[in-house]
């Protein structure tokens, strides 16, 4: 999925960024010299290698090529590193290598695309590495400086010892003539074993939580640059639309108003003195737009799309074995459901931000990204410069869940910068522009079909998903032969990242692509979580008509997957099934793995005869083979159920006239804190693999609330948001 | 030209009488730490004080607001990140990406304001602020364990 850039023999720089199954391929004339050059901005010492640099001071700086969002990934990659350095923790400082730094000096910082959990999972070998060869070479340095062989030298805590010679030193003093140290081989360099870790899979506070308590943190929209002007937005709403013509002549009456101009082929943006001038003049310019085709669509046409699917005769097929359509032909005692999930909006609490410079030889832009190489191609392409002549500068997110690692606000604010060149301008989108103008959640139904033998055993399982797929809609050049691999998340076949944990001797799980014309994205999550609320509830039912415990039927199922069974058993246990619940209060079980990580909920309900569902506790377990940091951990399984349950509750975004209906938070609402429910998060890594741990969570939310509502009411909910349901009992 | 007296300080701002509070704060007088999210005071990410009182500033007129009222923004709440609750929200990391963490802080100081000891209750209640990273238990924590170190302070 993602490549290692190589400079070819011709001199350009061929480099893939990748956001899940997001490429982009771009060149980037690449002159020979440069490559000697680009220390990372901010750093005043040579660094020790491109992970570390240490000050003067003692002041250790780790350098981080993932992005920030909120999920720890900045504060556990430093721990990685800080773990092989041996440093003063107390001393660690992170700073963001910009993504032209990165081609420049040939992805040195790997791949800087942040999603799919895949921050630290994906970097933790080749950080730990960095770490590692920064401490030889330190010490390499002082043992040189000494006259004693290096293997004699001790370090603790950044200070270097030689025993024998009762000498020590200082990282700090000796990182100057450690930069010099011809680096080792990182192939070469044994890495510890993580039950000698001291700084790694330790719950220590974040790096970065002082300046988020006092307002001092600065997100993209807050960013101020001299003589910067301010930019509000309206692309056309029905998506694949065009501006057919707009009249500015009130607009520009507006005070502060300096343009207006047209982005592309769809937007219209006023420039002003401030944003909320820009604003107020953007809602009086007169905009007549050409919906085109799409103009049509509502969601009920949508939905009977996707209807059609569940028994159209082709399918893509994804999981496969024995024959299970034959098998359920013959089976005489049957279990069918239909399931669907909406069209869903990330709804960072930031909303989209870019602030763009154009001049005819350089293009810089700041912004809030979860892959800064992509943000650089979309600034490359936007601005019509060789990416080497543009430069992206990192800002802390306020938010992403995977809507950032899609540059459609870049582009649009390079596109009206390049109309005001060499004026700095602030691209903000309104909550309303934000809403209508997402990478939205793949809407998608699924037909369950299961066959049970005289003793209740699952014998034959089809599962029939009908819908959107995001590969198709983002980057169709990586299907396969037609097929989207990513539709399958949690239900796969074999693999160490989405694998179906239960036993079935005839199964077959296919997919009927149908795509509608809403843009589709990565959704923290992503298919997991639907595929999760199919599957999960769906056992759930099939368990309930053999007469069966939910708990023991998983069991017997997942008899081949030790590690799903284990996160499954330790919220059992934890979370009481089995035994008598409060009064009132029924509990519900759901497991998968995604992420590379194993994951399962106990959840606690009850349901008011009137149909009031409170969540009163959930009991969750995560094994994602180590734990860099598990009170981040505990606080990403938190926030899991929060994004996980507003999502089950209240989300959806539905079609009209080919736009999306809901443009803030009280159409599109939220979970609040007086729906919070109580988590109790078990940590439990078994070693030997590395998962993730941002998503995989999200996905067990639904369904171990769905099957609670089900023991509370005897109601089943298959259509989501469980808003719509009756739960009257 | 209004007046406005914003964390101890009376500031003049030529704007728009019907230009939000928010945008006052945020463009005229440049204190970012007060964050826009939805305009139509549903996520509290904006929330001020007037008079020791959380206020939605997105959706308050600048006009509505006199020179004899107080504004106190994040950067007024203490001089040094040292009130009860900022000092709880680092020691139990309660941010996650931190852009709602401001008018969390503010809702929850305008509580312990007027509700020294809270009850978990009565905090669910009271902070309807919207956090999509998911921070919710952790809120409630850092703002019991501020009322904790206040009482314990007398």
């Amino acid at each position: 999925m993602t490549h290692l850039a190589q400079p070819s023999r011709r001199g350009f720089l061929k480099a893939s960024a990748a956001l899940g199954a997001f490429t982009l391929a771009f060149h980037v004339p690449f002159p020979e010299e440069a490559a000697a050059q680009g220390a990372a901005q901010g750093a005043t010492a040579p660094e020790v290698n491109a992970w570390v640099v240490i000050k003067p001071d003692e002041t250790v700086v780790v350098r981080i090529a993932r992005s920030e969002m909120g999920q720890g990934t900045l504060t556990g990659l430093a721990q990685l590193v800080a773990e092989e350095l041996d440093c003063d923790w107390a001393r660690v400082t992170t700073e963001y290598p910009t993504p032209t730094q990165n081609l420049v000096r040939n992805r040195v910082w790997g791949d800087m695309s942040t999603g799919g959990s895949r921050g630290i999972r994906e970097s933790n070998d080749y950080v730990r590495r960095g770490g590692a060869a920064a401490k030889l070479m330190l010490v390499q340095a002082a043992a040189a400086g000494w006259g004693v062989p290096a293997a004699e030298c001790t370090v603790d805590k950044g200070v270097i010892t030689h025993a024998r010679s009762s000498r020590s030193t200082s990282y700090g003093k000796v990182a100057e003539a450690a930069a010099r140290v011809t680096p080792p081989v990182p192939a070469s360099i044994t890495l510890k074993d993580p039950k000698d870790w001291k700084i790694a899979g330790r719950p220590l506070p974040r790096l970065d939580t002082r300046d988020k308590v006092n307002g001092a943190q600065v997100y993209g929209a807050d960013l101020k640059l001299p003589g910067m002007l301010n930019a509000a937005i309206r692309d056309c709403p029905v998506f694949g639309g065009k501006v057919a013509s707009f009249n500015a002549t009130a607009a520009l009456a507006k005070p502060g108003v300096k343009k207006v101009v047209q982005v592309g082929d769809s937007a219209v943006a006023v420039v002003a003195e401030t944003w909320w001038q820009a604003k107020t003049a953007l809602e009086a310019v007169e905009i007549t737009w050409d919906n085109g085709p799409n103009g049509r669509i509502q969601q009920a046409d949508i939905n009977a799309t996707l209807a059609e699917g569940l028994t159209a005769r082709e399918a893509f097929v994804g999981n496969k074995n024995g024959e299970a359509l034959e098998a359920l032909g013959k089976s005489t005692r049957k279990v069918e459901a239909t399931y669907s999930f909406p069209f869903q909006n990330h709804a960072t609490m930031e909303p989209m931000n870019a602030t763009a410079i154009w001049t005819a030889e350089k293009c810089e832009v700041w912004c809030p990204t979860q892959n800064g190489e992509a943000a650089l191609a979309a600034a490359a392409q936007a601005s019509g410069l060789p990416a080497r002549q543009c430069e992206i500068h990192k800002i802390h997110l306020g938010g992403g869940f995977g809507r950032r690692g899609w540059h459609d606000f870049v582009h649009q604010a390079v596109g009206i910068a390049k109309q005001m060149p060499g004026t700095p301008i602030k691209l903000l989108w309104s909550r309303e522009e934000d809403m209508l103008h997402g990478r939205f959640h793949p809407i998608t139904q699924c037909r369950l079909t299961a066959g049970l033998d005289a003793q209740g055993n699952l014998e034959a399982l089809h599962i029939r998903i009908s819908g959107q797929s995001i590969v198709a809609g983002i980057a169709p050049q990586m299907l396969q032969n037609g097929l989207d691999s990513r539709v399958f998340q949690g239900l796969a076949q074999g693999g160490n990242e989405f694998t179906f944990g239960y036993a079935v001797p005839h199964l077959l799980i296919d997919h009927a692509m149908r795509n509608p014309h809403v843009p589709p994205g990565f959704w923290r999550g992503v298919n997991l979580n639907q595929n999760a609320v199919y599957i999960e509830c769906f056992i759930d039912e099939v368990a309930r008509a053999a007469g069966k415990d939910p708990l023991e039927f998983r069991r017997a199922l997942l008899r081949g997957a030790p590690k799903h069974l284990a996160v499954l058993n330790a919220v059992a246990e934890k979370g009481g099934w089995g035994t008598p619940a409060p009064a009132g209060h029924h509990r519900g079980l759901a497991a998968i793995m995604g992420y590379g990580s194993y994951v399962a909920a106990c959840a606690e309900v009850s349901v008011t005869s009137a149909g009031e569902v409170k969540v009163h506790k959930i009991t969750a377990a995560t094994d994602p083979g180590h734990a860099v940091n598990p009170q981040q951990i505990a606080a990403q399984v938190e926030g899991s159920f929060v994004y996980g349950l507003g999502a089950a509750f209240y989300q959806e975004c539905t079609v009209k006239d080919g736009r999306m209906e809901q443009e803030n938070f009280d159409t599109y609402p939220a979970l609040r804190m007086d729906e919070m429910p109580a988590v109790e998060s078990i940590v439990m890594p078994s070693g030997g693999f590395w998962g993730g741990v941002g998503e995989p969570t999200i996905a067990v939310a639904a369904p171990a609330v769905l099957n609670a509502i089900f023991a509370a009411t005897g109601k089943r909910v298959r259509q989501l948001p469980l808003k719509h349901a009756d739960l009257k009992h | 030209m209004a007046k406005l007296n914003v964390n101890g300080r009376v500031h003049d701002v030529q704007v728009d009488p019907e230009t939000p509070l928010l945008w006052v704060i945020r463009e005229q007088l440049g204190m970012t730490g007060t964050k826009y999210g939805c305009g139509i005071a549903q996520c509290g990410a904006c929330t001020v004080h007037i008079d020791g009182a959380p206020v939605r500033a997105c959706s308050m007129p600048v006009s509505a607001v006199t020179e004899a009222q107080k504004i106190t923004t994040i950067e007024g709440l203490s001089p040094d990140s040292s009130h009860p609750l900022q000092q709880a929200w680092v020691a139990l990391d309660v941010p996650q990406c931190g852009y709602c963490q401001s008018g969390m802080l503010m809702a929850a100081s305008a509580l312990l304001a007027s509700n020294p000891k809270p009850s978990d209750a009565e905090i669910r209640e009271t902070i309807t602020n919207i956090c999509r990273c998911g921070t919710y238990n952790r809120v409630i924590a850092g703002i019991k364990q501020a009322a904790d170190a206040n009482a314990r302070r007398g």
